[in-house]
């Protein structure tokens, strides 16, 4: 099988000969046996680490649970700066969770309804491994958004019945953040862990709108020249 | 303010982080990875405490007690137990998901070994939940971290037996720099690595943070002691969470028979397998008859990863499994204090030995010592800095390890240390995995006594100065061949069968000759080891 593994500015092609096994199982045959030059990141082999995202013929996987046909091209992620072949700098994690907030302020003691468990279940199912990040559109103008990991980071705090305070983290996510996404989708389907940060998103939205903030495009949209709510009467 | 630096980033070193600035030091995390890619992220089965019911501390110090096998300390384990709720209170007060049972409670599964059900879980990502929701707090705290960071060695004041940093690669730049401070605290994980693929471990599981320990001159502890899981996917070693086997999944031959007690501690059934493979060939573990809506809400994850790794679905076929290294017991000898024999160097959770678990872990036991330790030893090395802050002190280390790093570059690479590294894997799993003997033992001391002297001749062959893995795992290597030697030479020395250390030629337990620990450390590079009560 032929696999093309864009390195910098060229892409070289491996011949490799190993059936049904993952793209991480073959990478680490071509690095051990043919290129140890070859680059990339690795950790648990199973899908809960998030080293291994990369672009495969323009989509993203993980290389652990993906397996690889005759001709495909690896790439890295996007929106990251190439620190060698395929592994990026990853500093964007830990920046975006911090710019969101994204954390506990603090959680009740005191029992937990299963149904109330569940609610942020698949949120709290992130591995950070930045597919959505790379997919996410909004990076070619914005490179400041907070983005759909982050996001949905946020939401999961905010509709943890436990959470004793949302109001910062709500307040940390209207610049360059939830009013900031197209709601184009592309984060849903390349996540690992069948998170959709596109849904997260619109329900920071609405929490937003209940607190009290406003989308900031929909009153441009408005042109700002009515003012219902001012002092009109 | 004391400075306190903590190498690794899993979730002992994020605890202890933690704990280190709720003591008011200023924090550093220096991993050579990132915090959320670390082992911890893969435990799934959970964090065991008492919270109420039938269970009482009492049986989980019992429990925790028979399973290590003489070589549990009691007063540290009673200290592991009793912290076990308030553990479990802290991580749902930073806002750990928590499963939860019909009441509301924190839902509780029964783990082997266990007589109560007390692992409290998040499905089966307990440890990729906790981490994160490790990770996010840390940022909170204003942790500083530095990612990508490959630890290389301590930086030591022979004189004074004290720690006063370490030296790092960093992996992306290709430079070698030092970081001080006032202590230093190492939650570098375990070394099930060196078993290769036949290890469930993250392939980062290297032991660097031991290595270098022993390089410092620190003593090791029981390190002939490594878990086996019972039940990972056969081919793969990929985990198949103990909760598959609680949740009331069983064991079965090739004639779909059940041959033993599912729910025995974890040493007795990873035997069993093993004996029952060399006898029919084949084991298999079956859950079908759990349904697939419980499969799918509580063991999502390994019916993932039997259909990429087995091309099976466990919902209606069998899982072909093996046992696999799983976890290191042996770590580095730490006080009560969590401190090693170091002036001023801390280890908590897999490096560490708290002696909490002898020689056979309870599963859900791990997670909440790194927990209950984590806390206490950031709080430890906090106190420790403020008293005894560090010096200026010239320290050759950061030049001596620059000057390797350049120097590794012209090693002449005539032997591939990945085929070496491979075969270091293969006769650790058959000679030094569930049953060893003294010929096989010393057969593998002798292929590893030939490696060290090979060393120079391997080498990495990448030679670039940026982000080279190649040369990442070449030191890795180094520091499997280095703990190898221990192991191996604690296995040979430990002529009994306890716990995880099983002797054919000696199956019967010796209380009066080796119910003691095996203490390790090296003099001049010289190996030695002694059995001390």
């Amino acid at each position: 099988m032929e696999i093309k593994i864009v390195r910098g500015s060229e892409t070289q092609s491996y011949n490799v000969e190993l059936e049904k096994v993952t793209l991480l199982t073959l990478l680490n045959h071509i690095k051990t046996k043919i290129d140890p030059t070859l680059t990339y990141s690795q950790g648990c082999r199973s899908g809960v680490c998030g080293s291994c995202a990369v672009r495969v013929n323009g989509r993203e996987q993980l290389m652990c649970e993906y397996k690889p046909s005759d001709g495909d091209t690896v790439e890295p992620i996007r929106n990251a700066r190439v620190i060698r072949d395929l592994v990026v700098d990853s500093g964007m994690v830990e920046h975006f969770t911090r710019a969101a907030n994204a954390w506990s302020e603090g959680s009740h003691e005191g029992n937990v309804s299963e149904e109330d468990a569940a609610r942020i279940e698949t949120q709290s199912d992130c591995i950070l491994c930045t597919s959505c990040y790379s997919a996410c559109p909004v990076y070619a103008v914005n490179p400041d958004f907070i983005g759909p990991y982050a996001l949905t980071r946020v939401w999961r705090y905010v509709n943890d019945t436990r959470e004793e305070s949302s109001a910062a983290k709500i307040a940390a996510v209207q610049t360059n953040g939830i009013w900031d996404c197209t709601l184009c989708g592309e984060c849903v389907p390349v996540c690992p862990q069948n998170i959709a940060p596109k849904q997260d998103i619109t329900m920071l939205r609405m929490k937003s709108a209940m607190m009290g903030y406003n989308d900031p495009n929909a009153a441009a949209a408005f042109g700002g020249g009515l003012d219902f709510g001012g002092s009109f009467f | 303010m004391a400075k306190v630096l903590i190498i690794g980033s899993g979730g002992a070193g994020l605890v202890s982080a933690l704990a280190a600035r709720e003591a008011g030091a200023e924090v550093i995390v220096a991993s050579k990875t990132l915090p959320t890619r670390s082992q911890t992220s893969m435990a799934q089965g959970g964090m065991n405490a008492v919270l109420g019911g039938d269970d009482t501390v009492l049986q989980h110090i019992e429990d925790t007690l028979k399973s290590s096998g003489g070589l549990g300390d009691e007063a540290r384990i009673a200290f592991l137990c009793e912290n076990g709720p308030e553990a479990v209170a802290w991580c749902n007060g930073i806002g750990l998901p928590f499963s939860r049972n019909g009441e509301g409670e924190i839902a509780r599964r029964r783990l082997g070994g266990a007589s109560a059900p007390r692992a409290c879980y998040a499905q089966d990502y307990t440890g990729l939940k906790l981490l994160h929701t490790l990770f996010d707090q840390c940022l909170k705290a204003g942790i500083t971290f530095y990612n990508e960071r490959f630890l290389l060695n301590l930086i030591k004041d022979e004189e004074a037996n004290r720690v006063l940093g370490a030296t790092f690669l960093d992996i992306a730049r290709g430079e070698v720099e030092e970081i001080r401070a006032d202590a230093v605290i190492l939650a570098t994980g375990g070394y099930g690595a060196l078993y290769g693929k036949h290890s469930t471990n993250s392939v980062q599981a290297s032991g660097d943070g031991l290595a270098a320990a022993v390089r410092a001159g620190a003593k090791l502890a029981d390190m002939e002691f490594i878990q086996f899981h019972p039940t990972a996917l056969k081919n793969s070693s990929i985990l198949i969470s103990e909760s598959a086997r609680g949740a009331g999944g069983y064991l079965v031959d090739g004639s779909g028979e059940r041959f033993t007690d599912e729910l025995a501690p974890r040493d007795v059934v990873a035997r069993s397998i093993h004996d029952e493979i060399a006898k029919s060939g084949a084991v298999y573990l079956d859950i079908r008859h759990l349904g697939e809506a419980f499969i799918d809400h509580e063991l999502p994850q390994e019916r993932k990863l039997a259909k990429i790794y087995e091309g099976i679905d466990p919902v209606s076929e069998l899982i072909p499994i093996k046992p696999a290294a799983h976890y290191s017991m042996g770590g580095i000898e730490v006080n009560e204090g969590c401190m090693s024999s170091v002036n001023g160097l801390f280890a908590v959770g897999e490096c560490a030995n708290h002696k909490t678990h002898g020689a056979n872990r309870l599963g859900g036991n791990s997670l909440l010592e790194l927990v209950v330790f984590g806390r206490h030893a950031g709080a430890k090395a906090a106190e420790y800095g403020n008293k005894s802050p560090a010096y200026p002190c010239e320290n050759p280390q950061c030049v001596k390890d620059s000057n390797f790093i350049r120097g590794v570059m012209y090693f002449t690479n005539q032997i591939d240390f990945y085929q070496k590294q491979e075969m270091l894997a293969n006769i650790f799993y058959n000679n030094v995995g569930l049953v060893r003997d003294d010929m096989g033992l010393k057969a593998v001391l002798g292929a590893i006594r030939q490696m060290q002297k090979e060393l120079p001749f391997m080498g990495p062959r990448d030679k670039s100065k940026i982000c080279n893995t190649n040369l990442v795992e070449f030191i890795e290597f180094g520091n499997k061949i280095e703990l190898a030697e221990i192991i191996v030479v604690s296995a040979i020395s430990r002529v009994e069968s306890r716990g995880a250390h099983y002797r054919i030629d000696a199956p019967e337990r010796n209380d009066r000759m080796f119910g003691a620990h095996t203490i390790t450390w090296k003099e001049d590079g010289v190996l030695c080891a002694d059995f001390i009560r």
